[in-house]
């Protein structure tokens, strides 16, 4: 009996799940992804739920902070639980709030999002291999889900999974824990929103209770997050610098550019140098 | 302005919410999409890479700017306590924390 011979049989059972028809034949790494068989089932996203629950709870410190600054920003609660619902990224809401707090006008916001999200293109591209042969509608549909913590997730869900397809008791590969821990993020996130906007109704002097410091805190704690390793320190330093100068020199949001401009230039330049390094003449 | 009531949707804060839905989701979508049919340079990937964190540094450098002493330490419990443990909320708790006790005793 070869390891051929058993998984053909295998695969032929686990057929059942949610919209395998494609993949009938059951063989676990002839698809074009080179991953093996990736289903996308109820199980799935209820996997991916469960997992990402205890994160989900961290993530709402945010969300309930968020609540609070969207108040006092003069959202209503109405308003600020819309923007967590629909739009589902913690740093570029914050980042909004904070804008809408300084009357930034309507384009600086929207901008201000956008360059803030732009990393979620490379997170999608990450995530491609997995979808390759998904629906359209389970593709964009879970698309919306992806937030910084569940996309981790998952992509260390899909890891250990190492492209199974369950036969042999592991956990199979399930593009639908995408899906499962993003909702746990988006109920979380949307809860602790109206949590913290009722929360900031009760409070007369935000100051007392330090909550003007929130968005200090919060952005540091993102930037811990983000920290990648010595790799950003120069970028981030040159960031810093160039920022600190211009909000110290410059009244208004200028700051942001400025920071954002240096540590973009100087990232981009530290890795054209690591290219030139590695193959001469380019 | 913080006084509006808690149901209340004016049309203009309404329409800045719905574009920044549609500009996060073309961004979560995009990059799903445009894969395999775009290849990135590696310029661009590497500026996608360096962009939200420069973004979040150049807040952080604002708004510490905007602060006093007691901030600055608040943030430094921050960062701290994020990198030892790894808990949002106790970092954040432990920051704002940090910035009552300061503002109380001066």
């Amino acid at each position: 009996m070869t390891e051929t011979d058993s998984s053909g049989d295998r695969g032929g059972s686990v057929t059942t799940a949610d919209g395998d028809e494609s993949e009938a034949d059951g063989r676990p790494t002839a698809d074009a992804t080179s991953t093996g068989r990736v289903a996308f089932s109820r199980s799935g996203a209820r996997r991916g739920f469960r997992d990402c629950l205890p994160v989900a709870v961290g993530v709402a410190g945010y969300g309930v902070a968020f609540g609070v600054l969207a108040s006092q920003a003069g959202l209503s609660a109405a308003e600020a639980t819309l923007m967590s619902a629909t739009v589902l990224a913690g740093a570029a809401q914050l980042l909004a709030v904070d804008l809408w707090a300084a009357s930034a006008s309507v384009a600086t916001i929207v901008l201000a999002t956008a360059a803030v999200n732009l990393r979620y293109l490379l997170l999608g591209a990450t995530l491609r291999p997995w979808f390759a042969d998904r629906s359209a509608l389970e593709t964009y549909g879970s698309a919306f889900f992806t937030a910084d913590e569940n996309w981790a997730l998952t992509m260390r869900a899909f890891a250990d999974a190492g492209a199974t397809d369950g036969a042999d008791g592991s956990e199979p590969t399930d593009a639908a824990y995408l899906l499962g821990s993003g909702l746990a993020i988006w109920l979380l996130w949307v809860a602790a929103t109206v949590v913290g906007t009722v929360a900031s109704d009760g409070v007369a002097d935000p100051a007392r209770y330090g909550l003007d410091a929130a968005f200090l805190a919060v952005f540091v704690a993102i930037a811990v997050d983000l920290w990648d390793g010595r790799t950003d320190l120069l970028p981030w330093t040159a960031a810093f610098v160039a920022a600190l100068a211009t909000a110290v020199a410059v009244p208004g949001r200028w700051y942001l550019l400025a920071g954002a401009l240096a540590g973009g230039l100087v990232g981009v330049r530290r890795a054209d140098a690591e290219v030139d390094s590695r193959e001469v003449g380019g | 302005m913080s006084s509006s009531p808690a149901t209340a949707l004016e049309p203009t804060t309404v329409g800045v919410v719905l574009a920044m839905a549609v500009v996060t989701y073309a961004t979560k979508a995009g990059g799903l999409w445009l894969v395999g049919r775009l290849e990135l340079t590696e310029r661009a990937e590497t500026a996608l890479e360096v962009l939200p964190g420069v973004i979040v540094v150049s807040i952080v450098a604002g708004e510490l700017v905007e602060g006093g002493p007691e901030e600055w330490l608040g943030a430094a419990v921050v960062a701290l306590v994020a990198r030892k443990t790894e808990r949002l909320p106790l970092a954040l708790v432990a920051g704002i924390g940090t910035v009552v006790l300061l503002r109380g005793s001066a």
